[in-house]
């Protein structure tokens, strides 16, 4: 490049002055940054360290072990199992799909699972990140387990697992009462104002029904929680420190296991429900509703066509009948009516009526079940006979009012607060329920109707239990079914006296002893002969069709010839032992036919079986019946001491 | 003839010349690379293999080619510098068309041994073209439109290339680094008051006449502005590179959580760490002293090249010399303000800290040439 000669000593001067503006410039900048710098690394410090741990530390989660449920006597009922699952991490598979998929069908060959398994399974590995592990299999069992502990280097990435979940070891038996879990739903997190957030962890479980569901607070316990330090794609990198949470609290039932096997085996398929309560504390020793199902199926996600089965059967196996059936009593109820006429004065125990068969009130006849009539009857006749007349009659001394109110003062027409769910009131009605709840006036015919525990007067299993321990004790006996939290008993208030004078209470209790033991009982059939023993009871058979004149002359027809859903319910409750009674139990079988020949035998078995503690003695049992009893109560499907379920035997 | 030529016999020749390179700024800039080497080492976990070691390796042969080049008389390099920039032009043309694009849209060659990207060569070379430029100019002329018109397109073509690429940050150095050249040059200050003005009269143009009637751009133009300058209002879009390098840069407080501690960089919670955000490790890990102590040791760098323009009576060297120091300059400037969040995120690495081949060994050459202008000057 040519040159031309120029003042070189000038114009470097101009470079030089130039060059140092320019230094001044960058200065400034330097500056700035070093200010920025000491702005973040040091007044902000503080916030910034914050933002960074935030970062970095995730808190996790740990559920805690559910508490578990025991009898009375500490039998489990509902535990927690481990369980076994397998479980897949994409990056430790292999490098490529191919590798995951040939990962996969290596597994398919050692635990069954179905080529649906497979695609799901692979279809999640490719959605979510490399390194978060997939379920793919659950439950496996332990042989399972064992195979793939062994075969691990064939399956690399694979890793079996163990976690805890809920066991229903008495499965059937304990369906309506303990119910089952299962996972969160967005229903169940709506319902509830502050959500405990371990509900919020995939796949948790809490209770759905029953003891299971109402004690869910108790059996939960609290979460422990850990702190985990994450990368930027939130790969767990290590644990920082645990917490370990507390266990959710056991709980032992007031429910005797072997007596609730006991009774659950002898309703057999009926469509049933019983219930044994002691009467001075009101524990409930067993609760029995028939048909019932299998709550381990809910926990492990029950299928379709099962759920249809259960849904579908008419015999209704998912309702819990104790609680949530609301029966006509029938002639159970007429020791309402007979208290209340005793407690008003309107009748005493030797005022009596002449039975002719009917009692015409307003020109309308009002039958007995009697077709020819018991002739001139008494308090205690009327009961052991269960003349029908009498009590219409007398009923309609006393008025419906006091009836009903007697009714209330034993138990009926409210909600027993019990842990279950839908647990209904029934209905005891009286002049104000039905100007409230029909908009008409109370008719005479209702009282009569309701005499005998007809028309509007319903009852739970539950109700008539606790209605007859209060009779047999003469104390208002609430029933309860959570005996102890954590070994601490909850504590209940002595029940208060009902204040019944005590004559006229053993008036319609030697009433319900003749019914068993008297000659002309109803159910003298179904006496217990061991003195120690001996049972008062009553027998309901409760109508739930019309019968209609024309059928009456040409006389009823028999429950055996009717459909089954047009079939009386049998009825029975009772108490024993007589002259001490300890249990008082309620037997209502749907559409069973009479109460004295379905469903007091049933009563009978399930006093006995709580009161002697073991199989019913056949010594217990009138000497003409002991040969079909030892067949029938050998032929019970009952459980084995460790609450397993013997093999069917061969037929 | 020259001055310089007239001066001449007064260079220092041979084995001697060792004793006039600047050894001070050797070792200031090998002190810089070490700190970078440092943290390599503890972004990639403790591993020399990753990213240390290459780093090391293209130092090293950056710091044989320094030599090379400030043994080489200065005057080569001058009369050199047409033909360097005609190279560099070619070169960008070519990766324009067959280049491969790679992270951050820049474009390079690949040697074989390192990625060449021509747009870090023409930081350079646009340098050496505007000096030579401007110490064959006629020193009257400097400021007559026509001569100023030469260098403005010297200077504007390749950073249309460039920002072609697209590469934003390399752009506007190389329109600082020129006009700082030019205005070092001695142009007159009319020039940069007008493009100063002109400059900022379209900016603000386009941003108060937005939402009104005569609005210059399109509302999603407008949009895309407002992320650009504004990276938080995308918290994990486009602002969670700058709001995680922030959170870095601040937990590290006064003195750092400790070498290989840094949970933003060890869990990779840092964009481009060991590349454009690594200064935000060094402050996560050292805390505000170590990252002050870096900018000190930049600042050495600059002021060593100050110096050294202000001493030189070559005006080549001199108006060299100014280009490679803003370059240098704007290196760090740009890409501290960015990582700071003080300027919208723009490719730009930190010099002989960001891992990377083309920026380190250009950085190196460049130095060079400072070094061979020190040696060489006129005394």
């Amino acid at each position: 490049m040519r040159r031309t000669p120029r003042d070189t000593e000038a114009t470097s001067r101009s470079v030089t002055r130039r060059a140092l503006v320019m230094g001044g410039g960058m200065a400034a900048m330097v500056a700035a940054l070093g200010a920025r710098m000491r702005f973040l690394g040091v007044e902000q410090a503080d916030e910034f360290r914050l933002l960074a741990e935030e970062n970095r530390i995730n808190i996790r989660l740990i559920p805690p072990a559910r508490g578990l449920i025991q009898d009375r006597n500490g039998k489990l009922i509902a535990g927690n199992e481990q369980n076994y699952r397998v479980v897949i991490t994409r990056e430790n598979a292999g490098k490529t799909d191919e590798d995951v998929q040939q990962v996969l069908n290596r597994l398919s060959h050692i635990i069954p699972m179905t080529a649906e398994d497979l695609s799901d399974a692979l279809k999640a590995l490719k959605r979510n990140s490399a390194f978060v592990p997939i379920t793919v299999a659950d439950r496996v069992s332990w042989d399972d387990f064992s195979k793939i502990a062994v075969n691990a280097p064939a399956l690399p990435g694979v890793t079996p697992e163990v976690g805890l979940s809920r066991v229903y070891p008495r499965d059937s038996d304990f369906a309506h009462i303990v119910g089952y879990v299962g996972p969160v739903s967005e229903k169940d997190l709506a319902g509830l104002e502050n959500p405990d957030p371990l509900l919020r962890i995939p796949k948790f479980q809490i209770g759905k029904i029953g003891v299971e569901k109402w004690m869910e607070d108790t059996l939960r316990g609290s979460a422990g929680t850990k702190r985990i330090e994450v990368n930027a794609v939130g790969r767990v990198m290590r644990e920082l420190d645990r917490e370990e949470g507390v266990k959710g609290k056991d709980l032992r039932l007031t429910i005797d296991a072997d007596v609730q096997n006991f009774v659950q085996a002898r309703l057999g398929d009926e469509s049933a429900a019983c219930v044994v309560i002691e009467v001075n504390t009101g524990d409930i020793i067993a609760a029995v509703s028939s048909p019932s199902f299998d709550p381990n199926l809910f926990v492990r996600g029950i299928s379709q066509t099962d759920y249809s089965t259960l849904t579908e059967h008419d015999h209704r196996p998912l309702a819990n009948k104790v609680v949530q059936g609301a029966y006509p009593p029938g002639s159970t109820f007429k020791m309402v009516t007979a208290l209340a006429a005793l407690e008003a004065g309107a009748v005493d125990v030797n005022t009596s009526v002449r039975c002719p068969g009917y009692l015409e009130v307003g020109g309308r006849k009002f039958h007995c079940w009697k077709r020819g009539g018991h002739g001139k009857v008494d308090l205690q006749r009327s009961l052991a006979e269960s003349c029908d007349v009498y009590f219409y009659d007398t009923a309609m001394k006393v008025g419906i009012d006091k009836i009903a109110e007697m009714g209330r003062k034993l138990g009926l027409g409210q909600r027993h607060d019990l842990p279950m769910s839908a647990i209904t009131e029934g209905s005891m009605p009286d002049k104000a329920w039905k100007r409230e709840k029909h908009k008409a006036e109370w008719v005479i015919g209702d009282t009569i109707n309701a005499s005998i525990g007809q028309g509007f007067v319903l009852t739970s299993p539950l109700q008539l239990a606790v209605m007859t321990a209060r009779i047999a004790s003469g104390k208002m006996v609430a029933p309860r079914i959570i005996h102890s939290i954590n070994d601490q008993p909850v504590d209940i208030a002595p029940a208060e006296s009902l204040g019944l004078e005590g004559s006229k209470l053993r008036a319609v209790q030697m009433g319900m002893f003749e019914v068993m033991n008297g000659a002309n009982g109803t159910a003298k059939s179904s006496r217990i002969v061991d003195e120690t023993m001996r049972m008062c009871g009553k027998t309901g058979t409760a109508q739930v069709r019309n019968i209609s004149t024309a059928e009456r002359d040409t006389g009823v027809v028999s429950n055996d010839r009717l459909p089954w859903k047009q079939r009386d319910h049998a009825l029975f409750v009772g108490f024993a032992p007589a002259d001490n009674p300890r249990y008082a139990v309620s037997v209502v079988v749907e559409h069973g036919g009479g109460g004295s020949t379905v469903a007091a035998p049933i009563a009978r078995d399930a006093l006995l079986r709580a009161l002697t503690g073991t199989l019913p003695p056949l010594t217990a049992y009138p000497a003409d019946q002991r040969g079909r009893m030892e067949t029938l109560l050998n032929a019970l499907q009952l459980r084995l001491p460790d609450g397993s379920q013997p093999a069917p035997s061969k037929v | 003839m020259s001055f310089l030529e007239y001066r001449l016999k007064l260079a220092p020749s041979g084995i001697a010349k060792v004793f006039y390179i600047n050894w001070a700024l050797i070792l200031v800039l090998t002190a810089i690379a070490a700190i970078g080497w440092l943290m390599l080492y503890s972004i990639a976990g403790g591993e020399m293999d990753t990213w240390a070691l290459p780093q090391i390796k293209r130092f090293g042969m950056g710091l044989a080619l320094l030599f090379v080049v400030a043994f080489v008389p200065i005057w080569f390099w001058r009369s050199m510098s047409g033909a360097a920039y005609l190279v560099a032009m070619i070169l960008l043309l070519v990766v324009e068309f067959f280049g491969t694009v790679g992270m951050g849209a820049q474009r390079w060659i690949d040697l074989g041994f390192m990625r060449l990207q021509p747009s870090e060569l023409m930081k350079v070379t646009l340098v050496m073209m505007l000096a030579a430029y401007y110490d064959w100019l006629d020193d009257k002329k400097v400021s007559r439109p026509l001569w100023v018109l030469i260098p403005v397109l010297l200077i504007v073509a390749p950073t249309i290339l460039v920002l072609m690429q697209p590469n934003l940050g390399t752009s506007v150095m190389l329109i600082m680094a020129g006009g700082a050249v030019m205005f070092a040059a001695g142009v007159s200050l009319w020039y940069f008051g007008v493009v100063a003005a002109g400059g900022g009269g379209t900016v603000a143009a386009v941003i108060f006449s937005e939402g009104t009637p005569w609005q210059l751009l399109h509302d999603y133009q407008y949009k895309r502005i407002h992320t650009f300058l504004d990276p938080s209002a995308d918290p994990l879009g486009a602002g969670y590179n700058i709001i995680q390098a922030k959170i870095a840069l601040g937990s590290g407080g006064w003195a750092g959580k400790g070498f290989m501690q840094g949970t933003q960089s060890r869990l990779n919670f840092l964009p481009e760490k060991h590349t454009d955000f690594i200064f935000t490790t060094l402050g996560e890990e050292f805390g505000f002293i170590g990252a002050i102590s870096l900018l000190a040791l930049y600042t050495l760098v600059l002021v060593f090249c100050i110096f050294a323009a202000v001493q030189n009576k070559d005006r080549f060297s001199q108006l060299l010399i100014i280009g490679v120091a803003v370059n240098f300059f704007l290196y760090i400037a740009v890409n501290l303000s960015m990582v700071m969040g003080m300027a919208p995120v723009v490719g730009v690495p930190l010099p002989l800290l960001s891992y990377g081949g083309s920026a380190t060994l250009v950085i190196l050459l460049a130095f060079g040439l400072v070094q061979s202008a020190i040696v060489h000057r006129p005394r």
